[in-house]
């Protein structure tokens, strides 16, 4: 996977540092930012496509294209680009693999 | 008292809803997005200090505006922000708010629903790196983020010198604008740009500051590839005079104008017509923006206009709507707005004419470029089902047939380009070729939001 | 001017392309009208059920016949239309609806069709993602799927390939009988005499069979369906609930499609099949009752058709009863998928052979001469007040 960064810091972060995890790693972002903008600045893809081994970051930035869809590790979907960045989260670039309950 | 209802909370529906509470009544603002604004006023996120002033220019004014007129207002009314509205059925919306499915009955509506950017495909668009111009834009506004330390804006849009310049007052490299239109058709379009001569005056000295700081500028450019393995390596073109044209780059913005997002007002039961001339299929409406009985569109939802028509129609709907139940009338001011707005779109339109989408588009186009990012089909594809026989030369047969425009999107990323390729393949019409239906729910809806369940 | 043709086919669904395949194939002069585009209405928005278990006693040897023709796809038409053997999981939720099961199964086992019965234990080890919900169920190896949106179209080349004619966007106005045969008068004032009308017009083949004096309480409706984003596949069959509020399946893309009921009444007049909000809402949370790990899976789409439905809930195939060389086709009450292409190959046998070897006795219209009773299903299948509602 490509760790340089897709999107870079250009003004200035008041808020506090927010760790999550991507893939297993762990990384830091900002409260106020995006799960995108996160992943993004530190990474250089969100998902992998459906239909192929393709990997997306995104395109339109306002939950319109719906290309930055991402999981958890519980099995829930996030879409990237319009949910907050929390403390904790466990982001996943492919599906989990699911257990059955 | 009866219950009006606005959809989105950009410039349009924030002046609406004030309209509406300035005359007594509570509207219900209802907005996908956790801070009002719209996509081009939205309020950073808050812990991100960014400069408005310096970022808007001349823009922040009205901004300012907005959001202190706007703040004056929000506690008297209904105002529900990160709220979706998936469905309407007769007199009943259905919201998706925090995982919960609810409904709202309204005795008028009006949708505020705004735009998205038009893009056509270019072969490596899905990289990572490649951005909407306006998702490019909300980026660095929204987030403070730049979508490259070396940036090409390619497409034809009033909106790429502005973003450019606000990309390098931010320090970021513009490697280059590469503009698909030339010239020639810019000045063509001059005539109905007198209608607004001071915002074409802005977007001249947007160019004017850009190429004073040496930014390469290219018109009439034609688009060939975006590539590298996994993100964005760089891009290559024809220029104006035909040459091969390889830029080094990691960040790519795309746009061709803009395209209003009509989905709500489909299924609020808008009717739609083409417009030839835009390649767009518009909703009908009245010059208050009635588009139905109790229906109201306003904003670049409605008709492409820009912020400012965008505040004016909004009040203009919401005036219209007032007047409808009884409630308010001011007949001087609704004509004055009616003018405004009746403008400020007709210089839109030039603007749309002058950043026309290259018309050779769909048939250079190559095979193995991605038309529909949500189920990865290529143009190929598409072109091979047109070849077909009982694949009529119609959106939603081809969208049957291929897939394409069947995704998570619905459509709103490739239906520019499926339209232009079946009306080049049948050389028809767009009132022919048709359009992609507005479908519920019009954005991805989980099944948990149905309720809770036991497993 | 008035051309002339054998047979004329009048809608081009599955159904219609199928006859018109079976009479080219036998070298028979056929000419299909459709009204507006090949497979665009149910036969091509239907959920793409192949489904053999639990159909109408009556209709098990024109079911496996016509399963016979789709197992066959590619060497007929050239074409599989993603059709998979993925086999059906019919799910009972209590007793009463367990014990309907053994009854089903009873039928199809008269019929050769091999039928598993799954207890609790041995549904969550074949079928994992099944609920808790689900105490009982049957399994057939046999059922099916395909692509609706593929299949008439395919069929339709493979008919003309054959020397089918079929014209689209020509809506047959008036028909009428003459000593001689027929003479069909299209919307753009073209006449055709033939010998033989097959009326397969769908939903709207109620008002050609009313203009021959043979009026059926048809009405038109469509189930709401609905489908999900692309979630990893592994549901392979097709999952029924007995009690109809889940029929389900993942194609190997991955998206689900869910079909459920109550059905809801079309608008014919404005070609309108609306989906109620709160019916998918239902079928949301069905479906996580039954499949729990797609609950936070999403819904990306909502749709309907427009289809024909009869209070006995069983279609009207065969013969005129009052007009000589016509054949009724119409009626499918949601279930002509599968049975679609077998009917179209024993519409071409009346004509060419003046007979089929398939019993189609119970579906004949005359039995709308006398009072049908209405169907149980019919009651369950549909809004209160049914067809009215």
């Amino acid at each position: 996977m490509d760790k340089q960064a897709l999107l870079h810091r250009v003004v200035s972060r008041q808020g506090s540092i927010v760790p999550f995890t991507f893939d297993g790693e762990t990384l830091e972002g900002y409260s106020g930012e995006t799960i995108l903008t996160a992943i993004l600045c530190e990474r250089a893809v969100l998902r992998q496509l459906e239909f192929s081994t393709e990997m997306r970051a995104g395109f339109c930035l306002m939950a319109a294209c719906q290309d930055c869809w991402v999981w958890t590790r519980d099995g829930l979907r996030l879409r990237a680009c319009s949910t907050p960045l929390s403390h904790g989260l466990d982001l996943l670039s492919t599906p989990p693999i699911m257990s059955e309950a | 008292m009866p219950t009006i209802v606005i959809i989105g909370a950009g410039p349009a529906g924030m002046r609406a809803a004030e309209t509406i509470s300035r005359a007594g009544l509570v509207p219900i603002l209802i907005d996908e997005a956790p801070r009002a604004g719209g996509q081009g006023y939205r309020t950073p996120a808050s812990g991100i200090s960014i400069d408005t002033h310096k970022l808007m220019g001349s823009q922040s004014k009205k901004y300012q505006q907005l959001h202190h007129d706007f703040l004056s207002i929000v506690s008297s009314i209904d105002y529900r922000p990160e709220t979706l509205v998936w469905a309407i059925e007769n007199n009943t919306l259905f919201t998706l708010s925090h995982n919960t499915i609810a409904t709202i009955q309204f005795d008028c509506l009006i949708v505020a629903s705004g735009a998205t950017d038009r893009v056509y495909p270019m072969p490596g668009w899905t990289l990572p790196g490649v951005f909407t111009l306006g998702g490019m834009q909300l980026s660095l506004k929204d987030q403070g983020c730049a979508i490259g330390k070396k940036v090409v804006l390619f497409g034809s849009s009033p909106l790429l010198p502005l973003v450019a310049l606000q990309y390098k007052n931010l320090g970021v490299e513009i490697a280059a604008i590469c503009d698909t239109t030339g010239f020639a058709g810019k000045i063509s379009a001059l005539p109905s740009m007198v209608f607004s001569p001071g915002t074409f005056l802005r977007g001249l000295s947007y160019l004017a500051s850009l190429t004073l700081s040496r930014t390469p500028l290219f018109f009439g450019v034609k688009p060939l590839s975006i590539e590298g393995d996994h993100r964005v390596r760089g891009i290559r073109f024809l220029t104006g005079s035909g040459q091969e044209k390889w830029i080094e780059c990691d960040g790519v913005g795309l746009g061709y104008g803009l395209k209003p997002e009509t989905q709500i007002a489909d299924l609020a039961g808008a009717v739609f017509e083409p417009d030839e001339d835009l390649g767009l299929w518009l909703p009908r409406m009245d010059q208050d923006g009635r588009a139905g009985k109790n229906l109201y569109l306003a904003g670049d939802g409605a008709a492409i206009g820009g912020a400012d028509a965008a505040e004016a129609s909004g009040k203009l709907a919401a005036l219209a709507a007032l007047s409808s139940l009884g409630v308010y009338c001011d007949a001087k001011q609704q004509t004055r707005l009616q003018n405004t707005v009746r403008r400020l779109r007709a210089f839109q339109r030039g603007l749309a004419r002058a950043f026309a989408p290259p018309q050779q588009f769909a048939e250079t186009l190559a095979d193995e470029t991605v038309i529909c990012r949500c189920e990865a089909i290529h143009a190929g594809t598409i072109r091979k089902a047109l070849a077909l026989s009982h694949t009529p030369p119609e959106m939603n047969r081809v969208k049957a047939i291929t897939r394409c425009g069947m995704g998570r999107c619905q459509g709103r990323m490739c239906a520019p380009a499926l339209q232009a390729m079946i009306i080049h393949h049948a050389n028809q019409s767009l009132a022919q070729t048709g359009r992609l239906r507005g479908q519920a729910p019009i954005k991805p809806i989980p099944l948990s939001a149905a309720g809770e369940t036991a497993p | 001017m008035t051309s002339s043709t054998e047979t004329i086919i009048i809608g081009g669904g599955l159904v219609g392309v199928w006859a018109a395949y079976f009479l080219a194939r036998r070298g028979r002069k056929v000419l299909l009208l459709e009204k507006g585009f090949i497979g665009a209405q149910s036969s091509g928005v239907n959920f793409g059920n192949l489904r053999l278990q639990g159909r109408h006693p009556d209709q098990y040897p024109l079911s496996l016949r016509s399963q016979g023709i789709w197992e066959q796809l590619p060497e007929l038409i050239g074409d599989s239309c993603e059709y998979d053997r993925t086999g059906h999981l019919y799910c009972a939720f209590n007793s009463d609806e367990a014990e309907k099961l053994t009854a089903y199964a009873a039928v199809s086992r008269s019929h050769d069709l091999q039928i598993e019965n799954l207890d609790r234990v041995s549904i969550k080890q074949r079928f994992p993602y099944i609920g808790k919900k689900v105490i009982a169920a049957t399994f057939s190896a046999r059922d099916a799927v395909a692509n609706p949106r593929l299949a008439t179209p395919a069929t339709a080349r493979a008919a003309q390939a054959y020397g089918a004619v079929m014209i689209e966007n020509c809506e047959a106005t008036q028909i009428e009988a003459s000593d001689k045969g027929f003479e069909v008068h299209t919307q753009h004032g073209e006449t055709w005499s033939c010998l033989y009308v097959i009326n397969s017009a769908g939903a709207w083949a109620a008002n050609i069979a009313k203009q021959f004096g043979e009026d059926v309480p048809a009405f038109a409706a469509g189930p709401p369906q609905f489908v999900t984003e692309p979630v990893p596949y592994r549901i392979v069959p097709s999952i029924q609930t007995i009690d109809g509020s889940v029929i389900a399946r993942q194609i190997p893309r991955g998206n689900v499609i869910l079909a459920g009921y109550p059905r809801t009444a079309s608008d014919l007049a404005a070609n309108r099949a609306p989906v109620p909000p709160r019916k998918t809402v239902a079928g949301m949370a069905a479906l996580s009752e039954v499949i729990p790990s797609l609950r936070s899976c999403h819904v990306i789409r909502v749709w309907s058709g427009i289809e024909a439905y009869l209070p006995d809930m069983i279609p009207i195939i065969g013969p005129s009863e009052t007009t000589p060389g016509l054949f009724h086709a119409f009626g499918f009450c949601g279930h002509g998928y599968q049975i679609g292409p077998g009917v179209g190959l024993c519409l071409s046998e009346w004509i060419c052979d003046g007979q089929t070897p398939t019993p189609l006795e119970a579906f004949g219209i005359g039995r709308y001469r006398t009072t049908i009773a209405v169907s149980e299903k019919f009651k369950s299948e549909f809004d209160a007040g049914g067809a009215n509602a």
